[in-house]
């Protein structure tokens, strides 16, 4: 047996008690794969997350779609097992493996018992460096997702999404289509899935997390057996795309009782300085709870929305800063207009000290509730090594959270809300909103 | 083959003793004096509590003509108390870093925060006191009602799917309130007052119509105290009505609707039957109902995908859907998703077709076994979600059932037979007992 090398980090996180049993554990394989691990053997079961950077956005500019296709027909059979074999397999081991792609990442989410590791890694394996891609399995997946792009065509969410990635990205893969169109997605052949899982599957952009009912060492040998024969490299990575997002509207025509409106402006980068003091900027004008400013003009006062909310959205190779609101069609125009209005205020008047300070209670206090079961752990792991955060990040987490002053969240607020610069695309018939630039 | 000895092999290991031990949950129910039922479920991993309150009252209690006032008043749940201003038990759960959200359906209304297992005592204070001392005024009302007919704008009438389902529910039930939508007809919600919010919550909010659940870092001795104090000191209301509910009449002629909208791109065939649901202490016809839902529709293997997709390619995608925790009579639903094509009528003839073989040729032995297997090991991951087991008990209490039937659920599952399976889809997929939906686009309206 080879020698298991356990980093001698363990963090043991008594700084946030409802942490506690959350140390993460760095660990090398003998054949050198690294994977994040929080053992925890009080259920016999593990979550395992593996993240494979780069996602649809590494499509040749002529196959887009082609990315999104290939992850679905991972689940259609591999080696010698055709697609209903591989399922019943599956079924047989109690096994779930959840395929996910986005702009950044192709992710695989698999929860297994104990008892049955060893064979769901072999069949995982297999996934992963034998797939089949059977040309009747392409064509019933593919079936399945021209059909879905057809009901992209006619949603409002999916529409507003459209437009707005290709007005902010342009030409960039982040401008999609993602999930192709119904061209490229008809035009795709067997080879060129085979083409797309070696753009996504190599040992260089891979992160690792496992959570559960595992040991080091076990954990070692698992990532060998299903991991270490992956090519070292593949092809590069995009290059970081340009935002250019002009302040205005942009209304798309679409009958429905309802509008759709995201609206975004330029954003602010996860490794900003900055950051964290946006962060609970966010939070206090239009984070998820019901006390953001926008809920509480839009919603509570009157009563425009179901739902108003504000995102920062760091990724890999573009920041922005976005919201999403709908409402019925002779009021998103009101309810555009209420979202300008406290985007322009908070710039210019900025928020209270007490907004902030219960900003900073509620994010470090809920951030211990995420941790809540294995496979989000192991999800959260991800994200942590994705954006290289440390070993140490749970830790330090709400220090950074508590460091923020008011006069930082002013500052921000100066810097980075763009009230301009704010573009809204509206799907719908709203009354008394034509598309225009500011 | 060795796939099948492993899968033999698996499920023997499975149903030895050391399964139950992995798969039991710490879960312990008392009932106070005032009636309130409590519910404590244990997970001692993180000191985290997510504190519940359950009425017995959903939408399928509104009086007539007022539907859609379950949720509506759920809504103002949010608004102030005699102590509390409007917004402020949402603001103060934030405040101590928790969260907190509520959700109706047919059979009950449910509030619940998620927080720090220490602040329990607060979440049941204020839980308590909006439990009987709401003050609404004119004003929530008329911006409430404007936000739960947006929410009914973005649930429903934005999503063709959503309207043709409600459609179908409203065919599917002649006399129950189930055919009703929960969020409510829109020209109801839009009439609903001050008077039809206040006469719900009067009738049906009190502790004896109930359920406390509390799950996470806590003891029941601990909860009980606390429930003792804050919720104990409400009065039990004595004019609580039974739950009255109309009965569905025997159905003796299949009902079809078609829906047609432009917003819809991909059309397909929608079916649905009338079945029973898991009644206290008698729950094997819905037992095999729930494992028939996995044997017909359960995905890639199910009897279903492999006639409709695999055998044949009709469909895209098949589904079967059945939930048995009902207060009363739930359904039975199939959807088909045709293929380029393939016509809707050759999509449901060919639906039909299948059925018709699957109750002459039985049900796959190995293939129940795998589904047995799920369902035992389902049990083990389960309890890496305390608050789903919460949920589930919430679920099942205010729908007729006992701690005990959640209890024995899982044993009766693994006890339903391949001839049980069968006997159930012969009394249930009746054509005469069906309503077929077909969901279209407006463009094909001539052909």
């Amino acid at each position: 047996m080879r020698p298991m090398i356990v980093s001698a980090l363990i963090w043991v996180l008594s700084l946030i008690p409802a942490l506690a049993g959350v140390q993460i554990q760095e660990v090398t394989s003998p054949r050198g794969i690294k994977a994040w691990l929080v053992e925890d053997h009080s259920i016999p079961f593990m979550a395992l997350e593996l993240s494979f950077r780069g996602g649809v956005s590494l499509d040749p500019a002529d196959k887009r779609g082609a990315i999104y296709l290939m992850t679905g027909l991972l689940e259609e059979g591999s080696a010698e097992l055709e697609a209903v074999e591989y399922a019943r397999e599956l079924e047989a081991l109690a096994a779930s493996v959840d395929y996910d792609s986005s702009d950044d990442t192709i992710s695989i989410s698999a929860r297994f018992l104990t008892e049955n590791r060893d064979q769901v890694v072999a069949l995982l394996r297999d996934t992963i460096m034998k797939p089949r891609f059977d040309p009747d399995a392409l064509e019933r997946v593919r079936g399945q997702v021209l059909s879905g792009l057809a009901g992209d065509l006619k949603d409002p969410n999916e529409i507003a999404g459209a437009a707005f990635a290709k007005m902010a990205y342009g030409d960039h893969p982040y401008g999609g289509p993602e999930k192709g169109t119904i061209e490229t997605v008809s035009a795709l052949t067997r080879d060129d899935m085979f083409d797309a899982h070696s753009r996504i599957f190599a040992r260089d952009r891979l992160f690792i997390s496992a959570v559960g009912d595992i040991t080091p060492g076990e954990l070692g040998k698992l990532l060998d057996d299903l991991l270490a024969d992956l090519p070292e490299t593949s092809v590069p990575l995009p290059g970081p795309a340009e935002v250019t997002i002009v302040g205005g509207v942009t209304v798309v025509d679409f009958e429905t009782p309802q509008s759709v409106a995201f609206f975004a402006q330029h954003g602010i980068d996860r490794h900003d300085e900055d950051f964290f003091a946006a962060y609970v900027l966010n939070q206090i004008l239009g984070g998820g709870s019901f006390e953001s400013r926008l809920m509480h003009e839009v919603r509570e006062k009157r009563g425009l929305t179901y739902g108003v909310y504000s995102y920062l959205v760091p990724k890999d190779l573009a920041s922005v800063y976005m919201g999403s609101v709908a409402s019925s069609n002779d009021r998103i125009a009101e309810a555009i207009d209420v979202i300008r209005a406290e985007w322009t205020r908070v710039a210019t008047e900025g928020v209270t000290a007490q907004e902030v300070e219960d900003a900073k209670t509620y994010l470090t206090g809920a951030y211990p509730l995420r941790f809540d079961g294995n496979g989000r752990i192991a999800r959260i792991l991800i994200h942590m090594q994705m954006d290289d955060l440390g070993l140490d990040y749970i830790v330090t987490r709400n220090d950074k959270v508590n460091a923020v002053t008011l006069e930082d969240v002013n500052r921000v607020a100066a810097e980075l809300l763009d009230p301009e610069g704010l573009h809204f695309v509206v799907v719908g018939q709203p009354a008394g909103l034509e598309t225009s630039t500011n | 083959m060795q796939r099948f000895i492993l899968g033999l092999a698996l499920a023997f290991s499975l149903g030895s003793s050391a399964f139950s031990e992995a798969a039991k949950e710490a879960v312990t129910s008392f009932t106070l004096d005032n009636g309130m039922d409590v519910i404590v479920v244990e997970d001692h991993r993180a000191p985290v509590v997510q504190h519940m309150v359950w009425y017995r009252a959903g939408s399928a209690d509104e009086p007539v003509g007022s539907s859609g006032v379950a949720h509506f008043l759920e809504h103002l749940l949010f608004k102030a108390t005699d102590t509390m201003a409007a917004g402020e038990l949402s603001a103060v759960v934030a405040a101590n870093g928790g969260n907190d959200n509520a959700f109706t359906s047919y059979d009950y209304t449910a509030y619940f925060q998620r927080i720090a297992a220490d602040r329990l005592e607060l979440m049941m204070q204020m839980e308590s006191d909006r439990m009987v001392n709401i003050r609404l005024t004119e004003r929530d009302i008329a911006t409430e009602r404007d936000v739960i007919l947006e929410e009914r704008n973005q649930r429903t009438e934005n999503n063709p799917r959503a309207l043709f389902g409600e459609q179908q529910k409203a065919a599917q039930y002649l006399n129950h309130r189930y055919g009703v939508p929960i969020i409510g007809w829109r020209h109801e919600m839009e009439a609903l007052d001050m008077e039809d919010a206040l006469g719900f919550y009067r009738t049906y909010y009190a502790p004896n119509n109930a359920i406390l659940v509390v799950s996470g870092d806590v003891y029941p001795d601990d909860v009980r105290a606390l429930a003792e104090k804050y919720y104990g000191a409400i009065p039990a209301n004595p004019d609580l009505p039974e739950r009255f509910r109309a009965t569905e009449p025997p159905q003796t002629a299949a009902r079809r609707l078609t829906f047609r909208d432009p917003r819809v791109a991909q059309e397909y065939v929608s079916r649905s039957y009338l079945a029973p649901e898991r009644d206290a202490g008698a729950q094997r016809k819905a037992a095999a109902l729930t494992i028939l839902e996995e044997v017909l529709g359960g995905g890639t293997t199910s009897y279903l995908a492999q006639k409709l997709q695999f055998d044949q390619q009709i469909a895209i995608y098949t589904g079967a859907f059945y939930s048995g925790v009902s207060l009363d009579d739930t359904t039975f639903d199939i959807v088909v998703v045709p293929g380029p094509g393939v016509s809707l009528q050759d999509a449901e003839d060919a639906l039909d077709q299948a059925l018709r073989d699957f109750v002459d040729e039985g049900v796959d032995p190995t293939q129940l076994d795998r589904i047995k297997m799920q369902l035992r090991a389902a049990q083990i991951y389960a309890r890496d979600n305390v608050e789903g087991i919460a949920s589930r008990y919430g679920r099942a209490l205010t729908s007729g059932l006992s701690v005990a039937d959640v209890q024995s659920w899982p044993d009766i599952l693994q006890q339903v037979t391949e001839d049980d399976i069968i006997a159930a889809a012969r009394a249930v997929l009746r054509p005469e007992g069906s309503v077929t939906g077909w969901l279209m686009r407006a463009e094909e309206a001539i052909q």
